[in-house]
């Protein structure tokens, strides 16, 4: 299934400065690992080895917080990765 | 793409009783600086005196050490990480002037099903190998992990033997290892120029631990060394090393700024001597860096913090001070020609302090509060070469 991803500024750097790709699906599991195959390096740096996500990335899927990359995408969702507030 | 380097695979070399005598570099100095916000380069005059920024490099990351190979000097890696994104390497192979990313950075194995496994949070530092293993770096993360890549730090490997050696002694007394306000680190990389294989790794908290096999095995090298935040303050680990470094000119002469004092350990032995009492009082030997002399062993230098009272670790009175030894310890001078008299409060952290090998020495230093400070004569006097960058975490010298 192809999902709409949003990205914040934060990994832009790994797509070529687009805000918004395209990627298949089913689950945040599978949009990960095709981006990572489309972006070689933005799947670690936003979710960690033991496939975490990491404390300050939030995912938003159909526009819910989706902390679990198992997280189904349904048909005519977006995902957002976006970075969550991080001061200092 | 970057080419990767391969490792030349040669077994470790047998240990010599002394390195060879490394002579006086002649020509410019670079500086590698890494700061919370990002990287910089302080390109320096043949007097060292007029120092021209170049960067930043990475803003917004955090970058924690940035380093350069003397085996091919135009061959840079960078620690980095952001306050959002997890932590990776940065590779560059023309000297900064073009970035690629490790393909497989610093990372923990995948824990199996049902268990919780660690995640690194930060590359700390990154290490050259040997002269003999073109290609080999080391890297220490934090949490305590040591790292080891074989193709120019494209991809890295777990030490898995380190990790073994910490978990075990981890069960034995859980309470040796617990994180410092940055972290539990794992820093001060020393990798034997005479054997490849041979290693020193230290911990904060843990202590320092020694492999004569490349990381398969391990030992504690803590005796003598205090801890007096733990109820037994002479444990066999579980010290706060903030620093150690080695002579160049004779690697088995090793110093150590730790928590609890400056300390001196001459190979074979085993038992370090707490040199910085003969710091005064008023000072104390508290602090975070040590450098060490690259021609002379018995010339170092530390720069002392306030560890007293509540631990401002801020410079003892607000006088900016580097103390200097040219006796193996036995007797200290201090050196302040050029900082501020008075109200200086900043903090120089581990990595923030080195030297080069010109003649005279350089000595280098980055405070928290965003300075670069220069001497061109061994520590006697001090410029200002920059101020109002991020806080530095690191400063490497890269001698062209």
């Amino acid at each position: 299934m192809g999902v709409k991803v949003h990205l914040s500024s934060h990994v832009r750097s790994y797509t070529g400065g687009q805000a918004q790709v395209e990627a298949e699906g089913g689950t945040l599991v599978d949009v990960m690992a095709d981006l990572e195959r489309r972006y070689p390096g933005i799947r670690f740096r936003v979710i960690d080895e033991q496939d975490r996500i990491r404390p300050h990335v939030n995912f938003f899927v159909g526009g819910v917080l989706a902390r679990d990359l198992h997280h189904p995408i349904r048909s005519g969702d977006e995902v957002f990765i976006l970075g969550s507030l991080s001061g200092g | 793409m970057v080419t990767s380097k391969k490792s030349a695979g040669s077994g470790p070399a047998r240990r010599r009783r002394t390195a060879a005598r490394p002579g006086a570099a002649s020509g410019r100095v670079d500086l590698l600086v890494a700061t919370r916000k990002g990287a910089f380069v302080l390109r320096g005059d043949s007097q060292r005196r007029d120092w021209r920024i170049e960067g930043p490099h990475f803003l917004g990351n955090e970058t924690n050490h940035l380093v350069s190979d003397p085996r091919d000097r135009k061959w840079w890696l960078l620690a980095a990480k952001t306050g959002h994104l997890g932590p990776t390497v940065f590779r560059s192979t023309d000297g900064g002037r073009h970035w690629s990313e490790a393909r497989r950075p610093p990372a923990f194995p995948k824990a199996m099903e049902g268990q919780e496994g660690p995640a690194v949070d930060r590359v700390f530092c990154v290490t050259p190998g040997a002269a003999n293993q073109p290609g080999v770096w080391w890297a220490g993360g934090v949490p305590h992990a040591l790292f080891r890549s074989e193709d120019g730090g494209d991809s890295w490997e777990l030490v898995r033997g380190f990790s073994a050696y910490l978990a075990g002694l981890r069960e034995k007394a859980p309470a040796r290892f617990f994180p410092t306000p940055g972290g539990a680190i794992t820093h001060s990389v020393l990798v034997d120029p005479r054997d490849a294989g041979h290693l020193y790794v230290s911990l904060s908290t843990g202590g320092c631990f020694e492999t004569a096999d490349a990381g398969a095995t391990w030992r504690p090298l803590n005796d003598g060394v205090s801890a007096d935040f733990l109820p037994d303050p002479h444990p066999e680990f579980g010290q706060d090393p903030h620093c150690v470094a080695w002579s160049p000119a004779n690697p088995d002469r090793l110093y150590q700024q730790n928590h609890c004092g400056v300390y001196r350990l001459d190979r074979p032995g085993v038992r370090w001597e707490r040199i910085g009492k003969t710091i005064p009082a008023k000072v104390g030997d508290i602090g975070f860096p040590i450098a060490v002399h690259p021609r002379d062993p018995d010339t170092v230098w530390v720069f002392p913090m306030d560890g007293t009272s509540v631990w401002p670790r801020t410079c003892p009175g607000g006088r900016p001070a580097v103390f200097r030894s040219r006796n193996g310890g036995r007797g200290w001078v201090r050196l302040a020609r050029g900082f501020p008299e008075k109200h200086g409060w900043f903090t120089v952290f581990r990595q923030a302090m080195t030297c080069d090998a010109q003649e005279p020495v350089g000595l280098y230093l980055g405070t928290s509060t965003g300075e670069i400070w220069v001497s061109a004569d061994e520590g006697e006097s001090w410029r200002q070469v920059a101020a109002h960058l991020p806080q530095v975490l690191s400063v490497a010298t890269l001698e062209r």
